[in-house]
């Protein structure tokens, strides 16, 4: 259980990013968060990674407080960063030198064939796509077989077809090792495809503004009906979210999801 | 000379795995070679015409024939290689002392901003005085002997390289520090795993312009006063009034210093493949 208790940060400049979030995830649970920009969603990835000090609030991790990197917790980037000195199965590796030298082998083979790169481990990062280096950056996280998993735009570099691709793949990597999920993310298709739960968010300061249960078996058919519906709901959340102080009117006309798409950008 | 030594390294590659390709690949290498002893040959050949015309006064100009004759009798009767081995062993304690300091401070204050706001104005500073003005000092401290020379090569080494260090850290990317913070490795573990290999690139040039200032420096060092070396065949050179003594010492100052440079890009190249840049393909 990951559990966010009243998280506030406020930059050292006085910008409040995070206005109180409280979130509890159950393990293995995946959880999507969505919205505009500015409402701390980065932010708040970065609180629960342990990479920077939350001002007020605690972030626990079944009972344990987190306020620095936990060796349960893995972290995908929006960039692969990739360490480009090593191959790509040293990469792999970097988080096991604690290991002896046949088990990280052996984990790093096996998270190789996972990601269906298994020819590739000599390989340097820069002979890689960008969805190929994203799957090892992936496969660099979940060797350490974390308890949670953070994942800030990990797709949103990608065209169209390799972030499907990547999805699937993340999927099929979670129901192996059942890691907890939490994802940041533009991109509200993606949200309903990967979540069990939705978080949309509300920016100045970032605060949760309304919670959509994704009750959709897996694998599911981004082109079904059920999947439109929860779409449409999500961007309509968003779109309230972005439009609280603002004028009403233009919320009844975002019923399209692309015009309201185009608005919460 | 750096991309024709890397392209050299990808082709023996190929080389490796495909051997259709291989013999046409070497023969453009050899071709590649031989592609950059075209000017000076051309240039020597002229000046030997040229001096055989009479359009130079051989006194002061002696031809190339004249040059490479001079060049071998030093080489058998005179000590040519005791010179080259005195001035190489002075460049190599020098550029060792150099590097060693350079790159323990270098480290230091790039890595720690306590340190570098310590010693860096100081460094700077010091930077600011032409090495060259430190040899009457140095004579007073060290004497007239090895020591003031090996000092004064060091403080030449000293600067390029810490700053090449200095200014690599700084500019390593904060996001992959961030993925050693990630996998929660200590500052020491940040340094050997994350930044040490990120500078590295960037260490190689430091350590050549190092180096370059290095064989600088032992030339001053050994025209202010030396019994022997390649600088000590130069101010004899002058004193006796034998410029082709003087032009194969120079010779010799261009072969050795491409030599050791050739050394350090070689010794290197290894942990460089990993490179992806303009230069490297």
């Amino acid at each position: 259980m990951l559990t966010l208790n009243h998280l506030t940060r406020t930059y050292a400049n006085g910008v409040q990013a995070l206005g109180g979030i409280d979130l509890a995830i159950e393990q293995g649970e995946i959880v999507v968060v969505v919205g505009g920009s500015g409402c701390g969603k980065s932010t708040m990835l970065r609180l629960v990674a342990g990479l920077d000090r939350p001002t007020s609030g605690t972030i626990s991790l079944d009972g344990a407080t987190i306020d620095q990197p936990h060796p349960a917790v893995g972290v995908i980037f929006q960039e692969p960063r990739l360490l480009p000195w090593l191959s790509v199965a040293d990469n792999i590796g970097f988080g096991l030198d604690t290991l002896p030298r046949a088990e990280r082998q052996e984990r790093v083979e096996r998270a190789l064939n996972r990601i269906g790169l298994p020819a590739y481990g000599r390989n340097w990062p820069r002979e890689l796509s960008g969805g190929q280096a994203q799957r090892v950056a992936i496969a660099r996280a979940l060797v350490a077989q974390p308890k949670v998993l953070l994942l800030d735009e990990p797709f949103s570099a990608l065209d169209a077809f390799t972030r499907a691709s990547l999805q699937d793949a993340l999927l099929s990597l979670w129901s192996a090792q059942m890691p907890t999920l939490l994802l940041v993310t533009h991109d509200v298709q993606e949200a309903v495809t990967l979540a069990d739960r939705i978080i949309v968010m509300q920016p100045h300061p970032g605060r949760i503004f309304a919670e959509i249960p994704v009750k959709l078996p897996r694998p599911r058919d981004r082109l079904s009906d059920e999947f439109f519906r929860i779409e449409r709901k999500v961007l309509r959340a968003l779109d309230g979210s972005l439009n609280l102080d603002a004028d009403k009117d233009r919320s009844t006309s975002s019923t399209d999801p692309a015009t309201a798409a185009a608005m919460w950008w | 000379m750096a991309w024709t030594e890397a392209r050299d390294s990808t082709a023996s590659a190929e080389t490796a795995t495909t051997s259709g390709h291989a013999g046409a690949k070497s023969r453009w290498l050899r071709l590649e070679w031989g592609l950059g002893l075209v000017v000076p040959i051309i240039l020597g050949i002229a000046w030997e015409l040229a001096g055989a015309a009479g359009l130079l006064n051989s006194r002061l100009m002696p031809p190339p024939s004249r040059i490479f004759t001079t060049l071998y009798d030093l080489a058998v009767k005179d000590q040519l290689w005791l010179h080259i081995s005195v001035t190489l062993s002075r460049v190599a304690s020098g550029f060792g002392l150099g590097v060693f300091t350079g790159t323990l401070l270098g480290a230091l204050a790039g890595y720690s901003t306590l340190v570098r706001n310590l010693v860096d104005p100081t460094l700077q500073g010091l930077r600011a005085v032409p090495s060259i003005a430190w040899v009457p000092l140095f004579i007073l401290w060290f004497g007239i002997f090895e020591a003031s020379k090996v000092a004064l090569i060091a403080v030449g080494v000293f600067f390029p390289v810490y700053l090449g260090v200095v200014g690599a850290f700084a500019m390593v990317d904060r996001k992959l520090v961030e993925v050693g913070r990630v996998f929660r490795l200590n500052s020491l573990a940040i340094v050997r795993r994350i930044l040490l290999p990120a500078i590295f690139p960037s260490y190689v040039l430091a350590l050549r312009s190092g180096l370059g200032l290095g064989w600088m420096f032992v030339v001053a060092a050994e025209l202010m006063g030396a019994s022997e070396g390649l600088g000590y065949l130069l101010y004899d050179g002058q004193q006796l009034g034998k410029p082709d003594q003087i032009i194969a010492a120079l010779l010799t100052f261009a072969v050795m210093g491409k030599l050791t440079d050739s050394i350090i890009v070689l010794a290197t190249r290894p942990f460089l493949r990993w490179q992806d840049t303009f230069g490297s393909h």
